[in-house]
């Protein structure tokens, strides 16, 4: 998926401020599809993890009550430019998705 | 179980008939062998479990809790301090409940995972953020909040619990639809 997500990585002296964006419906499970009336099942992100220049920073589990399109900002320290930063996420069908950006 | 059966059965000659001794029958050392084999596997699949979960499985049991109680137990934080070094900032009013932001800081030293909760959600848990080294411990992320509740965020700093709340009214909820 090429727009599975969106990547900005800011240098503000050695700390990065990061914010990803991806683009995923977070489907809780209990909505029902407005024409058929049927469940619209479980779909939700449950691994986000991110690496800086590889080593893992932030290793997170999500359940189905963060938002549609889920947003997060985190801050890494000890960044400078030229530095990788990467944020892979997987939901609860197994569907993978992984965005890079390089510090400046 | 002997003074259970006789205390129920009083009177009754039931708990006093000994079963005949099993004869060392073909049935019986076959009987004894799927017994033993079904105790073993058991055991190897206890001891096997651990190292799968050493790659921090999904944590489904606490994800799965219905009730704020289970779902605080289930993480270990029912006896959370509270602290104002978690700095929490979530809307007071909440017009769409399908998207609070939650901006959360935590000046506890030694931060190791920001837990964040929503009291009345029908799963209470929303997100765990284990914080390694090289990563302040901030997140700021958007939360699905059903009804007006308080969020929560427990912190587990150097194996000890902290949490903070805030009260959000939710105009319209953000679960269902």
């Amino acid at each position: 998926m090429a727009d599975a997500m969106k990547i900005r990585a800011k240098l503000q002296g050695d700390m990065a401020d990061v914010k990803v964006l991806m683009f995923h419906p977070m489907e809780t499970g209990l909505r029902k599809d407005p024409v058929t009336g049927d469940v619209i099942p479980l779909h939700f992100i449950q691994r986000v993890v991110a690496t800086h220049n590889g080593k893992t920073v932030m290793d997170a589990q999500w359940s189905q009550a963060v938002s549609k399109n889920p947003f997060i900002n985190f801050h890494i320290r000890g960044a400078k430019p030229g530095d990788k930063v990467a944020v892979n996420w997987e939901d609860n069908k197994g569907e993978k998705a992984s965005i890079e950006t390089t510090l400046s | 179980m002997r003074t259970q059966l006789q205390s129920k059965n009083m009177g009754t000659p039931l708990a006093t008939k000994e079963s005949p001794p099993k004869k060392p029958t073909r049935r019986n050392f076959l009987r004894t062998l799927v017994f033993a084999s079904a105790y073993t596997a058991t055991f190897v699949a206890a001891w096997l479990r651990p190292i799968q979960l050493l790659a921090a499985e999904w944590n489904k049991v606490a994800f799965d809790a219905k009730v704020l109680a289970d779902a605080v137990k289930s993480i270990g934080g029912t006896s959370a301090i509270e602290s104002d070094q978690i700095l929490l900032k979530a809307p007071e009013i909440a017009e769409n409940g399908a998207i609070v932001p939650v901006e959360i800081t935590s000046k506890i030293p030694g931060t190791q995972t920001i837990y964040i909760v929503a009291d009345k959600n029908p799963q209470p848990l929303v997100a765990i953020f284990d914080i390694a080294a090289g990563l302040e411990p901030f997140i700021a992320t958007r939360i699905k909040m059903g009804e007006s509740s308080k969020v929560r965020v427990l912190v587990k700093a150097a194996g000890k619990f902290y949490v903070a709340t805030q009260e959000v009214k939710v105009t319209i909820g953000g679960c269902g639809g």
